[in-house]
C-alpha cells in the first residue's frame, strides 16, 4: 500500500488596516519561520509562514495593510487578488482572519463586512485590547460573538496574550460558526451595521489616548513640531554619519583583511586578482554599506511602529505638495541621504504608484553616502580653506552647496515628472494618525532582517555579477611588465592598457569640453559600481602609493602636474565640473537594480539613468564654461 | 446659506456628515475610511501655510487636505 499523502496544510489569510496590529500578530503566530518575498509583477511584500496548531501546520498568510476590498491601491488590489484565489502560483485561502484593532472598532468593523462576502469562513481577532481597558473602554467578546455569528477572540500580539486561543482554531476553518445575515454592500450601509453591532457589543467606548493627546500638542504644534521634527532629522543624519561610522570601519576592515588574506593564501596571477579584486573586494564596496542601511530601517521601522512617521508625513505635506508629491515621499528622500536603496524600498509606504514613481525617479539625486568620499578629496585639492564666517570656510561650504543643490534638484525633478509624463487624476490624499505607541521591538528587527536579507541577497547576484565584469575590464588584456617596475607602476601600466582605458579614450571627446581626459574617463567607468570607486580607480592610474583614505595626500597628487602633459590631472574647474557631474549621475548598479526591480522594469531603470547622465553632462559642462570663465578673467 | 464643508470648520468644531459631494473611486474611498452620513466630525487642528488638517472621528485621527476636506459637506 502506497503511504497516505500528508493533507495538504491549511492557507489562513490574515487581513486588516495598516496600523490594526496584523503584523505584530502573523509574528506571534508564525515567530521566525516566516517567508518574506514579492507577489509576481508587483511590488507588494508577500509574507507567510507556518503556525503550528493542535491540527498540524497552518499556512498564515500576512496580506498587505488593507483600509477596504474596494481597491485603490497596488496593496489592496493584492489583498483582493488573494482572497478571490486569482494570485498566480496560490492557492485560494480556506479561511481569512480579520485583525481589527480593538480601539477603532467603529472605522475596521466594516472591513469585517467586505471580508464576510468573500464566501470563506471568517473570525474575528481584536488587537489592542489591553489598550483599550487602559482607556476606560469595554467591549463584551460574547455579545459580538452572538451579534456576528463568527469566532472572536481577543488578543494582545506582543505579549502572546489570547495567540493561543485563536491559533487552536486556524486549523480548522470549516468548523467556524458562519454569519448569520450577510452584510451590506453599499459603504453607507456597511458603516450603519457596524455601529449597530457595537452599539450591543460595547459596554464602555474607549476615551481619547491621552498620551497621543498631549504628545501631538507638541509633536504638531506649528513651531514646537518643527523643532522637534528638525532634531528628528538632525538624529536621522547623526546616525547615518556618525553612528553607522564604526561597524562600517569593522565591514570594510575585515573585508580588506579577507582580500589580505585571500592575497597570500592564492597563487598570484589574474585568477586570484579576480577573487580578490573583483569579487572580495568588488562586492565588499557595496557591502560597507549594509550596517548603515540596516540603521537607517531601524529607525525607520521604529519611527513608523511608534506613530511618529505618520507625524512627519503631515508636517511635511504641505512642503512636499508644492512639487507635486505627499508628506510620505518626505521619509524616502531622507533616507536616500544615506544611500537611495532604503530610500527607494522605503517608497513602499506611498498609496499613489505616480507619487512613488517619482520619488523612486528623483531619490538617487539626493547625496548618498558613497559620494561624501569623492566629494572630500576633490575639494581637499582645489577648494581653499579660506575662512568665510565662522566656524565655515569655504570648503565647507562647498560641501553644504553640493548637497543642497542635490536636495533642490530632486525637488525640482519631482515637479517637473509630476506635471509632465506622471501627470493624471490623483488619489485622495489621506493618512492615519494612529496613537503613539511603543513598538514591539522584535517586529520593529523582523522588519529589519527582512530588508537587510533583500539588499544581501542582491549582493550575491547583481552586484557580484557587475563587479566582476567591471573588474574584467579594468584588468583585461592582461600586460607583462618590465623588470624594475615597482607594484604602483606595474597597477598604472596594466590599467592604462585594459579595455576600461580603451572605454575611458573612447568618451574622452565626450568628457574633453569638462576638461576631463581619458584617465578621468577611467575613474569614470569605475565609479559605476559605486560612486566612492572613482577614488581607488584614479588612484591605480596615477600610480599614488599611498592609503587612498588619506584625502590630503591624494589629492596633492590631483594637484601635481603630470610629467607626461605638464598638466595636473585636474585643475580648479574642472574638479567643479566633477562634482557637480556627481551631483547628478547615477553612477550605482545597486540603485538602477533596485529601481528595475521596485518601479517594475528595466524601463524606468534605463530612464532614470539616462535622464541623470544627460543632466549631469550638461550641468558638468556649463560648471566647466563659468568656473574656466571665472578663474581665467 | 453655503453648504459648509469639513474644511469649514474652526479649531475643536464637532459637526456631522451629510455626504460626499461627488463620486468616483476617490469619494468612494473617503467613505470607506468613515466620512459617511451620520458621522460625527471634530476638526482637530491644521498644518501651518494651508497644510492637511487632521480630524477625530469614528474613534481615530484621520489627516485629509483642505482640498479633500471641501468635498464632504456637514452640518452643525
Amino acid at each position: 500500500m502506497p503511504p497516505a499523502e500528508a493533507p495538504e496544510a491549511h492557507r489562513i489569510a490574515l487581513l486588516g488596516s495598516p496600523n490594526s496590529g496584523k503584523t505584530t500578530l502573523f509574528n506571534a503566530l508564525t515567530g521566525l519561520r516566516a517567508k518574506t518575498g514579492n507577489y509576481p509583477g508587483v511590488t507588494v511584500d508577500r509574507r507567510q509562514g507556518p503556525a503550528a496548531t493542535p491540527d498540524g501546520p497552518v499556512e498564515v498568510i500576512d496580506l498587505p495593510g488593507t483600509y477596504s476590498l474596494q481597491a485603490i491601491s497596488e496593496d489592496e488590489a493584492v489583498s483582493v487578488r488573494v482572497l478571490r484565489g486569482q494570485m498566480e502560483g496560490e492557492t485560494r485561502p480556506d479561511g481569512i482572519v480579520v485583525v481589527a484593532d480593538a480601539t477603532t472598532l467603529h472605522r475596521s468593523l466594516p472591513l469585517l463586512a467586505e471580508a464576510m462576502q468573500f464566501g470563506l469562513p471568517v473570525c474575528l481577532a481584536l488587537t489592542m485590547v489591553d489598550e483599550l481597558k487602559a482607556r476606560g473602554g469595554e467591549i463584551d467578546l460574547f455579545a459580538l460573538r452572538r451579534k456576528l455569528g463568527i469566532p472572536v477572540f481577543g488578543v494582545v500580539g506582543h505579549k502572546g496574550i489570547g495567540v493561543a486561543d485563536l491559533r487552536d482554531q486556524l486549523g480548522q476553518p470549516k468548523s467556524w460558526e458562519q454569519p448569520r445575515t450577510p452584510p451590506e454592500n453599499d459603504p453607507q450601509d456597511r458603516f450603519a451595521w457596524a455601529d449597530q453591532v457595537l452599539a450591543e457589543a460595547t459596554r464602555a467606548t474607549p476615551h481619547d489616548s491621552a498620551l497621543t493627546q498631549r504628545l501631538d500638542a507638541v509633536l504638531l504644534h506649528p513651531v514646537g513640531g518643527l523643532l522637534v521634527f528638525l532634531a528628528f532629522v538632525a538624529l536621522f543624519f547623526q546616525s547615518i554619519f556618525s553612528w553607522a561610522a564604526p561597524a562600517m570601519d569593522l565591514m570594510s576592515g575585515g573585508v580588506e583583511a579577507l582580500a589580505d588574506w585571500l592575497g597570500t593564501w592564492m597563487p598570484s596571477g589574474w585568477l586570484a586578482s579576480l577573487v580578490v579584486d573583483g569579487v572580495v573586494r568588488g562586492v565588499g564596496a557595496v557591502l560597507v554599506f549594509l550596517p548603515q542601511i540596516a540603521l537607517l530601517f531601524t529607525l525607520i521601522f521604529f519611527f513608523e511602529a511608534c506613530g511618529y512617521m505618520a507625524r512627519a508625513a503631515f508636517l511635511m505635506d504641505r512642503l512636499m505638495g508644492w512639487v507635486g508629491l505627499e508628506g510620505r515621499c518626505f521619509i524616502a528622500l531622507l533616507s536616500s541621504y544615506a544611500c537611495a536603496v532604503p530610500g527607494i524600498l522605503a517608497t513602499r509606504t506611498i498609496p499613489s504608484p505616480r507619487d512613488r514613481l517619482a520619488t523612486i525617479l528623483v531619490a538617487p539625486l539626493a547625496t548618498c553616502s558613497a559620494r561624501l568620499p569623492v566629494y572630500a578629496v576633490l575639494i581637499a585639492a582645489f577648494v581653499p580653506d579660506t575662512p568665510v564666517l565662522g566656524p565655515l570656510n569655504l570648503q565647507g561650504l562647498t560641501l553644504l552647496g553640493l548637497y543642497l543643490l542635490g536636495a533642490v534638484s530632486a525637488l525640482v525633478f519631482a515637479a517637473i515628472f509630476k506635471r509632465g509624463v506622471l501627470r493624471g487624476a490623483s488619489l485622495p490624499f489621506y493618512l492615519e494618525l494612529p496613537p503613539y505607541r511603543f513598538p514591539s521591538l522584535k517586529t520593529v528587527l523582523l522588519q529589519v532582517w527582512q530588508r537587510v536579507w533583500m539588499f544581501l541577497k542582491r549582493a550575491g547576484t547583481v552586484i557580484l555579477a557587475a563587479s566582476v565584469v567591471l573588474w574584467l575590464l579594468l584588468n583585461f588584456p592582461r600586460v607583462e611588465a618590465a623588470d624594475g617596475l615597482d607594484e604602483a607602476e606595474r597597477a598604472q601600466l596594466q590599467i592604462e592598457q585594459s579595455y576600461a582605458a580603451d572605454i575611458g579614450r573612447a568618451i574622452e571627446p565626450a568628457i574633453e569640453p569638462m576638461g576631463w581626459d581619458w584617465r578621468v574617463g577611467i575613474g569614470l567607468v569605475g565609479s559605476v559600481a559605486a560612486r566612492e570607486v572613482i577614488v581607488s580607480t584614479m588612484a591605480q592610474v596615477y600610480a599614488y602609493e599611498g592609503d587612498e583614505e588619506d584625502a590630503a595626500g591624494f589629492a596633492a597628487l590631483l594637484n601635481r602636474p603630470d610629467p607626461a602633459t605638464g598638466r595636473p590631472p585636474l585643475d580648479l574647474a574642472s574638479a567643479l565640473a566633477l562634482l557637480v557631474f556627481f551631483v547628478y549621475a547615477l553612477q550605482c548598479i545597486s540603485t538602477i537594480a533596485v529601481i528595475r526591480r521596485e518601479a517594475g522594469g528595466w524601463r524606468h531603470a534605463l530612464f532614470a539613468l539616462g535622464y541623470q547622465t544627460g543632466f549631469a553632462w550638461l550641468a558638468a559642462w556649463l560648471t566647466y564654461l563659468a568656473a574656466s570663465g571665472w578663474t581665467s578673467g | 446659506m453655503p453648504r459648509r464643508t469639513l474644511a469649514d470648520l474652526s479649531r475643536h468644531e464637532r459637526a456631522t456628515v451629510l455626504s460626499v459631494l461627488d463620486d468616483g473611486p476617490a469619494a468612494d474611498r473617503l467613505r470607506e475610511l468613515g466620512l459617511c452620513r451620520g458621522t460625527e466630525v471634530v476638526f482637530d487642528r491644521q498644518a501651518p501655510l494651508g497644510g492637511p488638517i487632521v480630524f477625530k472621528l469614528r474613534g481615530y485621527r484621520l489627516c485629509l487636505r483642505p482640498a479633500e476636506a471641501r468635498r464632504i459637506a456637514v452640518e452643525s
